[in-house]
């Protein structure tokens, strides 16, 4: 048993620490958010260079090969700083899903893209209903001569406003469960019948659409994998995506931790820093309790879902139940901490607040895992 | 990163596994049993940890040469984890393993070190710790327990309390004042105290479950020879702090050996009993509070194995390894709450009482997990401690 970084992954840590404070400081930040893109096409081909568009993905389709565990260690930095833009949307949802289900071709032409920049992806997965289980796909895609007819409407889509192509959930057939006559559709950006509407979001570093889709036709190239078994792979690509969004709330968490103790040693009030006193202290020592509790699971579940051992639902879902509501309390007591200044919109306090709003609503919060550890342990 | 075990660790945990499978005690009674020792199974823990040792499944990353096994703290943590599957029953000479024995390992001289680790391993010394007095308890710096140089000897009096096992302990790992004119940290010597020496007197404290589990030490001029002391005269205060971090450890995996078994037995608990007709474990909202339970002993396990890998890779464990004592206590002291809520009306019946649940044993160890937030440092105290030490926030 070794349950830590290797060398070579501190050294990845402390490249992308780095890089993020260089290329992605607040201010980048800030002005992403006032943005539709969120990303700027000179530091979208940075993170390109740096082989991390491509990080997961194998050789052959222009990656690097790395597994989930190096995974980690990026994204905990890229919440650290509170990376805006489609790095997620692309690389984990729409591209994982491709590199799950898709067929070599499919594979050759998206992710070799994606990975050198080229092409952004987004996965247009749940739905008004808001609902993360199979019975939530409702958007239907009738079959006709060999083509596939999508109509219906997907909502809390990250980054399709800025995808090149968008991968649609959509249901073929109803099955026996809702799990059956699930199917993943290619659809590229700007075909008929398809409109995508940016929404206005809490946390501005997230984008967030609407997809309406109106007979949008696509052919049998389309299909990713097995018309109606799309639900499996789907599963796995959300199972490993969620890992990564909680190696992220952990990185925001420390970041927020990090600052919060910075500030308690410099903050003087009756004569002595604020740090001093017990109300501020316990407050601080709990958010470390926090942040290494989330981490531990999360550094568990990814080990878990990159040697796809069989318990690696459970440990995922262990995993999102623990980061959100840690990454929530403890942007709040960040907040608390700092008193009036960390009600500001100028202090950066609220930027890491909000991440941590969205990313506990990101495929399902504390309670939705709550209730799966409970399935997953035969209660 | 790694999980798995090497073919040898795996060999090592059937043989764990089986072993345990034959040999523990059909007297014992594991249901509900987070317990620390109790009074009435002394007997029993006693002989059970006897075969423990002669099985070779305890202080096993001891040097052999010291009654130990020379392994690493991952054949440790694979024998508390099967123990833990077992529902074994737990270790009598808690403080013995945890404490004393890494500590003469670390401090002791060769006579030392060839006098007593064996014998805590195989209980036939049963340890207790001397550290807290009236007037010293989280602040233990201030203790005033005197040792005067008499010759060859100390001569000790004054007065410890809370003293687990005195009762029945063989051995004090006895911090006492030698120098009342050094700064307070300075002026401490540990002592290996004989429990038989004339003018040590032992009176047993009641606590709040009705049990004399801790006691009050009287010392009256009570004669200890000075080889007796352990890692120098005025040192005390280094050798009882510096193996702290050892001995969270190797408690720690006792208390989550303990959380494990405790949880099981809840869960077990959750599926036989009803609320208003519906069974507990298929009530939405319960089936979220044992939910978070699972995951936070889950993430006890996992941080701990953070902890190891620190060790076994020869780096001083982090963060990760400060915080593990404040959170089994709240995981654990939450455990207790939920079995008395889920017992409901129940739980108002103590043992002796026909229909108590569990013959009343829950009532019990959610009576005697009151006190995990109080012994071994108080809660406030690790709280300041992560502060001030982790976070670098600047001390009152
Ligand atoms: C929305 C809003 C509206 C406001 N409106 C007004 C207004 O109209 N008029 C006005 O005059 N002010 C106003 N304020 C200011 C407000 O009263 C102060 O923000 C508040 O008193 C805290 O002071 P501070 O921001 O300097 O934080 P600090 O005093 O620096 O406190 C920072 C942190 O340290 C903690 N802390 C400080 N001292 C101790 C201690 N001894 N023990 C334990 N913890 C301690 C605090 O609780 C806090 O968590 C407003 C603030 C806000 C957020
Ligand atoms: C069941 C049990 C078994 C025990 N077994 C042993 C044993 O075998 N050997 C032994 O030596 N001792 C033993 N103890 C004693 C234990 O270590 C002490 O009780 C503990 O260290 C607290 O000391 P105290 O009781 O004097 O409380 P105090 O130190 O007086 O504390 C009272 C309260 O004040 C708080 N407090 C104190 N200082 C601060 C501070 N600086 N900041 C914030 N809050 C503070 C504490 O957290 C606590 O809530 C045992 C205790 C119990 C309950």
């Amino acid at each position: 048993m070794d349950f830590g970084f290797s060398q070579e992954q501190e050294m990845l840590r402390a490249t992308a620490r780095k890089f993020f404070e260089n290329e992605c400081p607040s201010t980048f930040v800030r002005a992403r958010m006032e943005e539709p893109a969120g990303v700027t096409d000179q530091f979208w081909m940075k993170l390109a260079e740096q082989g991390w568009l491509g990080l997961i993905y194998a050789e052959e389709y222009g990656g690097s090969g790395l597994g989930f565990v190096d995974l980690t260690v990026l994204m905990e930095e890229m919440g650290r700083s509170v990376m805006p833009g489609p790095f997620f949307s692309t690389v984990l949802l729409g591209g994982l899903t491709i590199l799950e289900a898709g067929s070599p071709a499919q594979k050759k032409e998206w992710l070799s893209r994606i990975a050198a920049g080229e092409a952004k992806a987004a996965l247009a997965w749940t739905e008004p209903n808001a609902r993360w289980d199979a019975a939530g796909v409702t958007v239907t895609a009738r079959e006709n001569k060999g083509a596939f007819v999508l109509s219906g409407t997907k909502l809390f889509v990250l980054d399709a406003h800025t995808a090149d192509v968008v991968v649609v959930v959509a249901r073929t057939a109803e099955g026996k469960s809702p799990e059956d006559g699930v199917g993943l559709f290619l659809v590229p950006k700007g075909a008929a019948g398809m409109t995508v509407k940016l929404l206005p979001t809490m946390d501005a570093t997230r984008k967030l659409c609407e997809v309406s889709l109106t007979d949008v036709r696509v052919g049998a190239d389309a299909v990713l994998g097995g018309k109606g078994g799309g639900w499996a792979p789907l599963a796995r690509v959300i199972e490993r995506a969620t890992v990564a969004l909680c190696a992220e709330m952990c990185g925001g968490a420390q970041k927020v931790l990090d600052m919060t103790s910075e500030y308690a040693k410099i903050r003087v009030a009756f004569g002595k820093p604020i740090g001093t006193y017990q109300g501020v202290k316990h407050k601080a020592a709990d958010m470390l309790v926090e942040v290494e509790n989330a981490k531990s699971l999360t550094y568990y579940a990814a080990w878990a879902v990159d040697e796809n051992v069989p318990e690696a639902p459970l440990a995922v879902s262990m995993a999102k139940a623990y980061a959100s509501d840690a990454y929530r309390k403890v942007s709040a007591t960040g907040i608390q901490l700092h008193g009036g200044i960390g009600f500001t919109w100028e202090h950066d306090l609220h930027l890491y607040f909000k991440r941590a709003k969205s990313s506990e609503f990101t495929f399902g919060d504390a309670t939705y895992h709550r209730e799966r550890v409970a399935q997953l342990i035969n209660l | 990163m790694d999980f798995s075990l090497t073919p040898e660790q795996q060999a090592f945990r059937q043989t764990v596994r089986a072993w345990l499978r034959d040999n523990i005690p059909s007297e014992w009674k594991h249901v509900g049993s987070s317990e620390i020792p109790r009074v009435e199974a002394y007997e029993l823990l006693r002989e059970w940890q006897r075969r423990l040792y002669e099985a070779g499944f305890i202080g096993l990353t001891w040097p052999k040469e010291y009654g130990g096994h020379g392994l690493t703290f991952m054949e440790e943590l694979i024998v508390h984890e099967e123990m833990a599957l077992a529902k074994a029953p737990p270790i009598l000479n808690v403080l013995g393993v945890g404490m004393a024995g890494p500590t003469i390992i670390a401090y002791g001289t060769e006579a030392q070190k060839k006098r007593y680790p064996s014998k805590i391993l195989s209980c036939e010394e049963i340890w207790c710790q001397g550290y807290s007095e009236p007037n010293a308890g989280s602040d233990l710096a201030s203790l005033q327990t005197r040792a005067v140089k008499d010759g060859e000897f100390w001569v000790i009096n004054g007065q410890k309390v809370w003293t687990s096992f005195a009762q029945v302990a063989d051995w004090m790992m006895l911090l006492a004042r030698t120098d009342p004119n050094a700064p307070r940290h300075k002026g401490i010597t540990y002592f290996l105290l004989d429990m038989k020496l004339p003018g040590v007197v032992v009176k047993p404290l009641r606590q709040i479950t009705g049990e004399a589990e801790f006691n009050e030490v009287f010392f009256d001029s009570v004669r200890v020879h000075e080889s007796e002391v352990l890692g120098g005269v005025n040192n005390g205060w280094q050798v009882g702090i510096t193996t702290l971090m050892y001995e969270r450890l190797t408690l720690g995996f006792g208390l989550q050996m303990r959380l494990r078994i405790a949880l099981d037995s809840l869960i077990e608990l959750a599926r036989r009993m009803e609320k208003h007709g519906r069974v507990i474990t298929k009530d939405p909202l319960w089936r979220q509070k044992l939910a978070q339970l699972w995951i936070d002993t889950e993430c006890l396990r996992v941080t701990g194995a953070r902890a190891i890998t620190k060790l076994l890779r020869g780096e001083m464990p982090g963060a990760e390894a400060s915080t593990g004592k404040m959170v089994w206590v709240e995981t654990h002291q939450r455990l207790q709450e939920l079995a008395m809520e889920i017992e409901g009306p129940y739980a108002q019946l103590w043992k002796g009482a026909d229909r108590a649940v569990d013959g009343g044993v829950w009532q019990h160890s959610f009576l005697r997990s009151q006190a995990n937030s109080i012994e071994g440092g108080t809660t406030e105290i690790q709280k300041n401690i992560i502060a001030e030490r982790l976070l670098g926030l600047p001390k009152d």
